[in-house]
């Protein structure tokens, strides 16, 4: 059949989780005139901001519309090193400003589990780390940013606006974000001192992580979910702070502050289909928690180690074979201790083959309308999205997590039930009011958008 | 928009008071499926039918859809699309027709090959251009092993599902890469009302397994579905049979 249109840029696209691919025009703007052209000119499907493309679901993608890849746009405009602050364009990644920042002693504020996300997208899914019972997300850390609105106009957002706080986890629907101010956090090193312990259950790991967390500015525990009776809920709980450059050993004093991420070869094109069984995830599950060490304090890990240790083999997300994968994170308040139990033992009972599965507790909630952290307990866990009967149990455990008063994380959502979205996400109806006086037209559309009706 | 699952939440019906089409609709409703079109001659099967997935939670529309009169489809089906973005398309249309009256009755047989296969030709692509353009969905398209190969008891049935079957899987090679998926799905001998009176073959099934088939092929993004699975095996073999064995099989 002939091209739907004359783009060559017409390609099919997924999020990181591979699943439910939509066809898209992508055009890479390499000036903020280009991309304020491109949105006035995109048709009636719409168009949506892309970054590096790490949201696991459905929420870069643009079926039969237009896809702005944002990482033309990728200058650091100014680096204020005495006060810590860094203006860039939105297409910049956090790798990028890692490499920049450290060696000047400054380190981005907030940082997810992968460095290849760009700034763009750290303010469109108001990202968060393993510091935001401490620091909060990532937009809490942003003064200001600048918007290209439904019209091709740029305006100016202040923190604190509501035109920011529905930008901020608005996943891209309120515009185009095309550069931001960020505060940035002073560092004497690019070393973590890390302290690691082992939880026997969920409820040590719980206890343990409620008494001792504020004592670190990164805190995760990675748990075991195939472990079942009363194993379930066994962890690895990961804590550390940025080494100071007196606990350096002398050799790492030479260069305290270098940044040098290793890399290993990228993951094959095409992997076989349920390599990651049960059985071999439990057989990898088992080595991880036999590995940790019962108890160390202060070893010293470099910053890519600790918090990107995926990053080092790129398109690790093939791995799942060519269904994909579904990444599942929610929370659920503090007080709700008896919510999270009920989903770990139903995983758990289930034997959902997840080798990444990720508790952390979250601090003060953040002013983002569709912002996803709350202060309580958040769980993350990826699982292959061929796996039998799945759809059904993540919509049984939606239910338990809404009714807890929790929610679930819209930038790795793939398959989640509209109807849930105004229980989980109370200031839904002004972001939608916003968005209505804002874009009219609904330029600003996403497969994410379409799904859940936002 | 369809989940990472392949579940759809907009579903249009072509063929709507078939039974397997309706069996598929109301398992996806049990899903993500909260919007549904029911395509087909108006009557009281259709309301019916409407009402009945309508009673499960789901927004039904029927329209008025004549697979003969394919003048009609471009406009009938095209203006579904501009109300809102289909998902999935199912074509489950399709007449038996009475083998040894359709031999001695030209004209009847010639309403069998329109239906199956000139109504689904006309109606299939419409639809996968209006798919295309919205850049994504999936074209359900119901063949039958009768098409794998033609038998003596039903080769005017099955040249015409052989011919749909050609015209999926090319129109599937055609859209690949555009977002739009095309999957071939084909039932044995399926117990529905077309089959009621008829001597039953082996490894018979049921529309609920097909529905469920459909279900799981979605979600696997397949291309070709056998329901059930075993036919796979079983035709691949008879396919081999040299015809004069395969003549005098009991088929």
């Amino acid at each position: 059949m002939a091209a739907p249109t004359d783009f060559p840029d017409v390609v099919p696209m997924t999020g990181w989780g591979r699943t439910a691919p939509t066809l898209a025009c992508v055009i890479r703007p390499r000036s903020y005139e280009e991309a304020a052209a491109t949105v006035r000119s995109c048709g009636p499907r719409g168009s949506i901001a892309r970054g590096l493309g790490r949201a696991y679901g459905d929420a870069a993608q643009n079926a039969g519309g237009v896809v702005l890849d944002m990482t033309g746009l990728d200058r650091i405009r100014s680096i204020d090193t005495t006060r810590g602050i860094v203006v860039c364009d939105a297409g910049v990644s956090l790798h990028r400003l890692m490499e920049v920042l450290l060696p000047l002693g400054w380190f981005v504020p907030v940082t997810p589990g992968t460095r290849y996300v760009t700034v763009g997208g750290a303010i469109g899914a108001d990202i968060h780390g393993k510091n935001h019972h401490v620091s909060g997300s990532f937009s809490r850390h942003v003064t200001s940013l600048r918007l290209l609105t439904a019209d091709g106009g740029v305006r100016s957002a202040a923190r604190g606006t509501e035109l920011f706080d529905a930008t901020a986890g608005g996943m891209g629907l309120t515009g185009v974000i095309l550069s931001a101010t960020i505060e940035l956090l002073p560092v004497e090193t690019s070393l973590m001192s890390v302290d690691t312990e082992r939880a026997t259950d969920l409820d040590d790991l719980m206890t343990r992580l409620t008494a001792t967390d504020h004592r670190y500015r990164y805190s995760v525990a990675w748990i075991d979910l195939l472990a079942r009776g009363a194993a379930t809920g066994r962890a690895v709980l990961t804590r550390g702070d940025h080494a100071a450059y007196d606990a350096l050993p002398r050799r790492a004093r030479r260069a305290p502050l270098a940044f040098r991420p290793g890399q290993l070869p990228a993951a094959p094109a095409y992997v076989p289909e349920g390599l990651l069984g049960r059985t071999t995830v439990g057989l990898f599950n088992e080595l991880w928690y036999r590995k940790a060490p019962r108890r160390s304090t202060g070893r010293l890990q470099r910053l890519s180690a600790f918090f990107h240790p995926l990053d080092g083999v790129p398109h690790w997300n093939r791995v799942y074979g060519r269904s994909g994968f579904v990444q599942y994170q929610f929370v659920v308040g503090y007080g709700q201790e008896d919510a999270l139990r009920q989903v770990v033992r139903r995983i758990a009972r289930r034997g959902c083959p997840s080798f990444l599965a990720v508790l952390k507790r979250f601090g003060e909630g953040d002013p983002g309308w569709l912002s996803f952290p709350m202060p309580g307990w958040t769980l993350a866990l990826d699982i292959p999205a061929n796996l039998s009967g799945l759809g059904v149990f993540l919509d049984e455990l939606d239910e338990v997590v809404a009714s807890a008063g929790g929610r679930v994380y819209l930038a790795k959502d793939s398959r989640m039930r509209p109807e849930l979205l105004a229980a989980m996400y109370p200031r839904l109806a002004d972001f939608r009011a916003l968005r209505a006086e804002l874009d009219p037209r609904s330029v600003f559309r996403s497969d994410l958008s379409r799904r859940l009706g936002l | 928009m369809k989940d990472a699952f392949g579940a759809p939440q907009s579903l249009l019906v072509l063929g709507g008071t078939s039974e397997i089409g309706l069996a598929t609709a109301r398992r996806l409703v049990a899903r993500r499926t909260r919007t549904v079109w029911l395509a087909g001659r108006p009557s009281p099967a259709l309301t019916a039918a409407a009402q009945s997935l309508r009673d499960l939670g789901a927004e039904v529309h029927t329209v008025p859809f004549d697979a003969l009169d394919t003048a009609s489809h471009e406009e009938r089906l095209g203006k579904l699309f501009t109300e809102g973005d289909i998902d999935m398309v199912l074509l489950a249309f399709g007449v038996l027709g009475d083998q040894t009256h359709d031999e001695d009755e030209p004209l009847a047989a010639v309403r069998v090959a329109q239906t199956n296969y000139t109504g689904a030709v006309s109606a299939g692509l419409v639809c996968a251009k209006a798919l295309q353009s919205q850049g994504h969905g999936s074209l359900v398209v119901l063949s039958s092993v009768a098409g794998e190969r033609a038998r003596r008891a039903n080769f005017i049935y099955g040249s015409s599902k052989a011919g749909l079957d050609a015209f999926a899987q090319g129109l599937g090679d055609a859209l690949h890469g555009t977002g739009v998926h095309v999957m071939v799905v084909r039932p044995g001998f399926v117990r529905t009302k077309m089959t009621r009176g008829l001597a039953e073959a082996p490894l018979a099934t049921t529309p609920e397994a097909v529905a469920l088939a459909v279900e799981l092929g979605l979600r696997r993004r397949a291309e070709t579905v056998w329901v059930p699975g075993a036919l796979r095996v079983v035709m691949s073999a008879l396919r081999h049979v040299p015809r004069p064995l395969f003549r005098r099989l009991p088929l």
